[in-house]
């Protein structure tokens, strides 16, 4: 008997997990990202693809978390889209957007058919991360490298200013 | 003067972006190699000259999408090495910045794992931008052509890192049915996520 529980429980588990999202950090399959990924209004949305065991990604992310709070009053939208895997949305990624106090907006992106939607965010992107998106209406560029704030902020001045 | 410092630039501007662009496509011929395997042997894609083709895969320790591939990996080697299509696992990552992927480290998960194919370490980085890998795992079929291997398809083992029992297309074993039924693989090219070469 209670191996079945024991069972049952193990079963549950990981429905739950997938289930049960923190409503902060939403979990989209491709078709659920998109939207986010071609608004069409006069702000400049800055969207970095990364992951928590991502090393260079982490590195970068204070300079996203920079701009997010530079910016703040302005029209310009930082986006975290993590790569992480699904079974470790509890146990990794809440725990790190707690951790280091995460205020840029975070998604997960959870959809492993990536052949057919990395040439959806951009034809130029191999499906190395870290990669960005930078994007205001129909002008996109896109970059697959890391950034410090002073690179970052160059490349948004790019939009910004026009 | 002016004119022969223009075409310099230009030329100097050409370089740059042929240097970007770097990197096999699928029908290029594949350079040899030469490279230390965790067993401490030096081992050459030239030794595999009496095979059918090679799979070679840029992989390493540390990444979780090489490490969600590595049964998959070994599971192609148990099935297409006996048929002439042997995988060749690569490193190429730079120790200095990703320490987990030390030389000393990947014979410890070749142990591990008990790997039955060479995993070989691209020390001091010349191999990986040569075939234009960008990521772990990043694969290059390879098929004998006589004297000489040649790229045919180039891309992820297949659609679902998260899941093996979910996968819907198996590029690679796709590609290899191909092969051997002497055609050209009809899905030469994939993308998939993953992690970025490491370097300094």
């Amino acid at each position: 008997m209670p191996k079945i529980i024991f069972i049952a429980f193990m079963l549950i588990l990981p429905i739950a997990a997938q289930a049960q999202p923190d409503a902060q950090v939403p979990v989209y399959d491709y078709e659920g990202l998109q939207p986010l990924l071609q608004k069409q209004n006069d702000t400049t949305y800055v969207v970095n693809f990364w992951a928590t065991w991502c090393k260079p990604c982490v590195a970068e992310l204070p300079a996203f978390e920079e701009m997010h709070s530079k910016y703040r009053n302005q029209k310009v939208k930082v986006l975290l889209v993590s790569l992480d895997f699904v079974k470790n949305y509890h146990s990794r990624l809440l725990p790190f957007i707690a951790d280091k106090k995460i205020q840029s907006q975070v998604v997960m992106l959870n959809d492993p058919r990536s052949n057919e939607w990395i040439d959806k965010v951009s034809p130029q992107w191999s499906g190395a991360i870290p990669a960005t998106l930078i994007y205001r209406n129909d002008q996109r560029k896109f970059y697959e490298r890391s950034f410090t704030a002073d690179e970052l902020d160059t490349e948004l001045l790019k939009f910004i200013k026009q | 003067m002016k004119i022969n410092t223009l075409i310099l630039l230009i030329g100097m501007l050409a370089s740059t972006v042929t240097f970007a662009q770097d990197g096999y496509e699928v029908g290029d011929k594949a350079m040899n190699f030469t490279l230390e395997n965790v067993d401490g042997r030096m081992i050459s894609l030239s030794d595999y000259d009496d095979q059918k083709g090679a799979i070679v895969i840029f992989t390493c320790n540390h990444c979780p999408y090489s490490v969600a591939y590595e049964d998959r990996i070994i599971a192609l080697h148990q099935k297409y090495a006996p048929q002439g299509y042997p995988v060749i696992a690569i490193n190429p990552n730079d120790p200095a910045v990703q320490p987990e992927d030390s030389f000393e480290l990947m014979v410890k998960r070749a142990q591990e794992k008990d790997f039955p194919f060479p995993y070989l370490f691209d020390k001091g980085q010349k191999v990986y931008p040569e075939y234009g890998a960008t990521r772990t795992p990043h694969v290059f079929l390879l098929m004998n052509r006589g004297d000489y291997f040649e790229v045919a398809y180039i891309g992820a083992i297949d659609d679902n890192y998260q899941n093996a029992d979910a996968v819907e297309q198996h590029f690679v074993e796709d590609a290899l049915a191909d092969l051997k039924n002497g055609k050209n693989p009809q899905t030469n090219f994939t993308k998939a996520i993953g992690c970025t070469i490491k370097t300094r």
